[in-house]
C-alpha cells in the first residue's frame, strides 16, 4: 500500500496554494439569480453526468468542448492536472454553466473551457468573466492564456474584451496560438463585462450547495437552440 | 376589383434551421396549403418574397425551385425582393393578381435563411439596403441608423430607456406563448435595465440601443394562401378578407428627410390601407408592427394613427399595447422575440393576424379580434407596406 501511495505521489503534479474563489450572485436578464461558486473534487462526477450527453452534439462545437472538459474535470478529480479549478453557475441549484482553468505558474493562468447549459441569458459570458476575475483579482495573476474553440467563444472573448495576440505561445488546447488577457485589459473591460454581488445571501448559497442537473431533454433542447437561443 | 381573402396560413418555427431554404419554404407552404384544404383546386400563381438567397445561400430563381419542390406546375411564379418589406409586397402582388381576375388562387411563401452566414456577414448583408454612397460606405448598419433615430426620438419626445425596455419585456412575454417564436425567454426590467448586472446582460449595440432592443437574426418561412372571396366561401373557410393595402416610399438616405423622426412612408401607407378598408385606426383590435428595434414599435404605432405623435411610449407605459390592453401590439412576440427572417417577416405578420382573427392563436389570442393591422417596414422606412385584415362571418 505504501509503495502504491509513493507511486501515486509521483504521478501527481506538484500543487500550489490557491485561495478559493469567493461565491457571488448575478441577476440575469430573466430576473433569476445565478450563484457562481467553486466546486471541489467530490462534485466532479455530477458535472461529468451533465457533460456526457453533449459529447455528441456537433452544434456550436459542443462536442469538442464537452469532450475536452470531461477529460479535464476527470484529470482534476484524479489529480492528473496541475493547479486546476472549476467554477459552476447555479440557478436555484440547477446547473447553468461550467468554467475551468489552471495555473501555469504564479503569474500566468491557462484558461480551459466555458460551457453553457442554460443558453440565451449570457450565462457563458458571465461565467468566463468570473474565471478571469479569479485569475486577476483573487489569484493576482499577470495574464491568462486563452483560445476559443467556437466562433461564439471568439466573439465573446477575443472581440468583446478584446484580447491581445500572443501567438508565439502555443496553448495547451491543441497547440493553437494563444491570445492573452492582461491585467490592463481585464480592468478596462471589467465595468462592462464583470458583474455580480458579494456576499451571497445565505438562502441563495444554501440552494447552491448541492448541484442539481436539468433533465437531459431540457439540456439538449436548450443547447440545440430550441429555447431561449439567439440573443 | 374582386375581393380577396386569406384561406390558408402556416409557418415554420423561427430560429436557426438545419435544413435548406427551399425545404424551409416548402414546410411553411405545405402547412398553409393543408390549412386551405383546396381539394382539386390548383394554385394559379406563386409569389416568393426573399431578400438574400443569392448572397446568403448562393441560390437564385427560388420561386421556380419552390414550385418544382411542391409540384405546383404550371403555376406562374416569381420571387419578390423589396428588402425587409418583401413579405407584404408579395402579398400585395398576390392580392393584385386575384383582384384583377388574373388568378383565383395564389400562394405567397416568404423565407430567409440568414444564419447560413456568421453574424458579421448577416449584419453587412442587411446593411446593404442602406444608401451606398451616403450611408453604407461610412459603415452605417441598421442598428446604427436605429440608434441615431432613437437618440433623436428620446430628445424630442421624452422616450427613455425604460420605455424601450418595456417594449422588449412585453414582446418577450408574448413570445413565450408562441411556439413559432425564435426567442422564448422571459426577461425582466430588473434583469435588462435596473440591476447592476444589466450592463452585462444587456450591453449596448448602438447607443442608446442595447441587445434587448434589437431583433435576432433568424431563419424561417411563412406562407399564405389567397383566394377570391367566391372561392373562399365555396370552400367554407373562415373569411379573413384583405380589406386594405397601402404602400409608400421615402428617401433612400435617412438624413435627406426634412425630419428624420417622421416615418412618412408608414403614415402614408397606413392611411391608404385604412382608406381602402373604409375603417380608422380606432377600429383595429390587434396589430403586428415591424419592431426590428424597440423604438420602431413605438414610432410606427404613432405614424399608423393609433396614438398621437410622441405619445406611443406613454401607451406602452400604461399597458395599452399589452395583450390585455385596448390595442394589443405584437402578440406574436414581434420581430423582437418571434424573430426576423427578413423575407418571411411580412408574411408571418399576416399569418399571426389571420390566426388571431380566426380565434386560433391559442394562449396569445386577443379576445374577439375582428380587425387587424400590419406594418412591414422596408429599408429604414423607405418602403413600407401596411395591410388591414378583417374577419367577416
Amino acid at each position: 500500500m505504501g509503495n502504491i501511495d509513493e507511486l501515486e505521489a509521483l504521478l501527481r503534479p506538484p500543487a500550489m496554494e490557491m485561495p478559493p474563489y469567493p461565491p457571488k450572485v448575478i441577476t440575469l436578464a430573466s430576473g433569476e439569480r445565478m450563484v457562481v461558486r467553486q466546486i471541489d473534487r467530490d462534485e466532479v462526477p455530477i458535472l461529468l453526468k451533465a457533460i456526457a450527453p453533449l459529447l455528441w452534439v456537433e452544434r456550436d462545437f459542443y462536442d469538442i468542448v464537452a469532450a475536452r472538459l470531461f477529460g479535464e474535470l476527470l484529470a482534476y478529480k484524479r489529480y492528473r492536472v496541475k493547479d486546476e479549478y472549476c467554477l459552476v453557475g447555479l440557478i436555484d441549484g440547477v446547473l447553468a454553466g461550467i468554467v475551468n482553468g489552471r495555473l501555469v505558474d504564479e503569474e500566468v493562468g491557462m484558461s480551459y473551457h466555458t460551457i453553457t447549459i442554460r443558453r440565451g441569458l449570457r450565462v457563458g459570458s458571465h461565467m468566463f468573466a468570473a474565471k478571469m476575475e479569479y485569475h486577476m483579482e483573487i489569484l493576482g495573476q499577470k495574464e491568462v492564456l486563452i483560445v476559443a474553440e467556437s466562433p461564439i467563444g471568439f466573439r465573446r472573448w477575443m472581440i468583446e474584451y478584446p484580447l491581445e495576440k500572443k501567438f508565439e505561445v502555443p496553448h495547451e488546447l491543441g497547440g493553437v496560438p494563444s491570445w492573452t488577457l492582461t491585467r490592463e485589459t481585464y480592468f478596462k473591460a471589467k465595468p462592462r463585462l464583470v458583474s455580480g454581488r458579494r456576499p451571497v445571501p445565505p438562502e441563495l448559497l444554501e440552494k447552491a450547495r448541492t448541484i442539481t442537473l436539468p433533465a437531459e431533454e431540457t439540456v439538449k433542447a436548450q443547447v440545440l437552440g430550441e429555447k431561449g437561443e439567439g440573443t | 376589383m374582386r375581393e380577396v381573402a386569406i384561406i390558408g396560413a402556416g409557418m415554420t418555427k423561427f430560429g436557426r434551421s438545419e435544413i435548406g431554404l427551399i425545404e424551409l419554404m416548402s414546410e411553411a407552404s405545405i402547412r398553409a396549403l393543408d390549412d386551405a384544404s383546396l381539394g382539386d383546386l390548383r394554385v394559379d400563381a406563386v409569389y416568393v418574397p426573399n431578400m438574400g438567397a443569392a448572397r446568403l445561400n448562393r441560390q437564385t430563381a427560388i420561386a421556380s425551385a419552390l414550385v418544382d419542390r411542391l409540384n405546383l406546375f404550371p403555376a406562374m411564379a416569381e420571387a419578390v425582393e423589396n428588402g425587409p418589406a418583401s413579405g407584404a409586397s408579395a402579398v400585395k402582388n398576390g392580392f393584385q393578381a386575384i383582384a384583377s381576375g388574373m388568378a383565383d388562387l395564389v400562394l405567397v411563401t416568404g423565407g430567409e435563411r440568414m444564419r447560413a452566414v456568421n453574424n458579421l456577414e448577416a449584419t453587412d448583408f442587411v446593411a446593404s439596403l442602406s444608401h451606398p454612397q451616403a450611408e453604407y460606405i461610412y459603415g452605417v448598419t441598421l442598428p446604427a441608423l436605429a440608434g441615431m433615430f432613437t437618440r433623436l426620438y428620446m430628445e424630442r419626445y421624452g422616450v427613455t430607456a425604460r420605455h424601450l425596455a418595456l417594449v422588449a419585456v412585453k414582446n418577450h412575454a408574448n413570445a413565450l406563448d408562441n411556439p413559432y417564436a425564435h426567442i422564448q425567454q422571459r426577461i425582466t426590467l430588473e434583469g435588462i435595465l435596473t440591476a447592476p448586472e444589466a450592463v452585462v446582460n444587456n450591453p449596448y449595440i448602438a447607443d442608446p440601443l442595447r441587445l434587448y432592443d434589437c431583433c435576432p437574426v433568424s431563419d424561417g418561412a411563412a406562407s399564405l394562401v389567397l383566394a377570391s372571396r367566391e372561392i373562399a366561401e365555396k370552400l367554407g373557410r373562415p373569411v379573413v378578407r384583405i380589406a386594405g393595402i397601402g404602400q409608400a416610399t421615402d428617401t433612400h438616405a435617412v438624413h435627406e428627410r426634412p425630419d428624420p423622426t417622421e416615418l412618412t412612408a408608414v403614415r402614408l401607407a397606413a392611411q391608404k390601407a385604412f382608406g381602402m378598408a373604409g375603417i380608422t385606426p380606432q377600429d383595429i383590435d390587434v396589430a403586428e408592427l415591424h419592431d426590428a428595434f424597440t423604438i420602431l414599435e413605438i414610432a410606427e404605432s404613432e405614424e399608423a394613427g393609433f396614438f398621437r405623435k410622441g405619445e406611443g411610449h406613454v401607451a406602452v407605459e400604461e399597458g395599452v399595447t399589452s395583450r390585455t390592453g385596448t390595442l394589443p401590439i405584437n402578440p406574436s412576440g414581434g420581430l423582437k422575440a418571434k424573430g426576423h427572417p427578413v423575407g418571411a417577416t411580412g408574411v408571418a405578420q399576416l399569418v399571426e393576424l389571420t390566426w388571431q382573427l380566426r380565434g386560433e392563436a391559442g394562449e396569445r389570442q386577443v379576445e374577439g379580434a375582428k380587425s387587424a393591422f400590419a406594418c412591414n417596414f422596408g429599408g429604414f422606412g423607405n418602403n413600407v407596406v401596411a395591410t388591414v385584415l378583417r374577419r367577416e362571418d
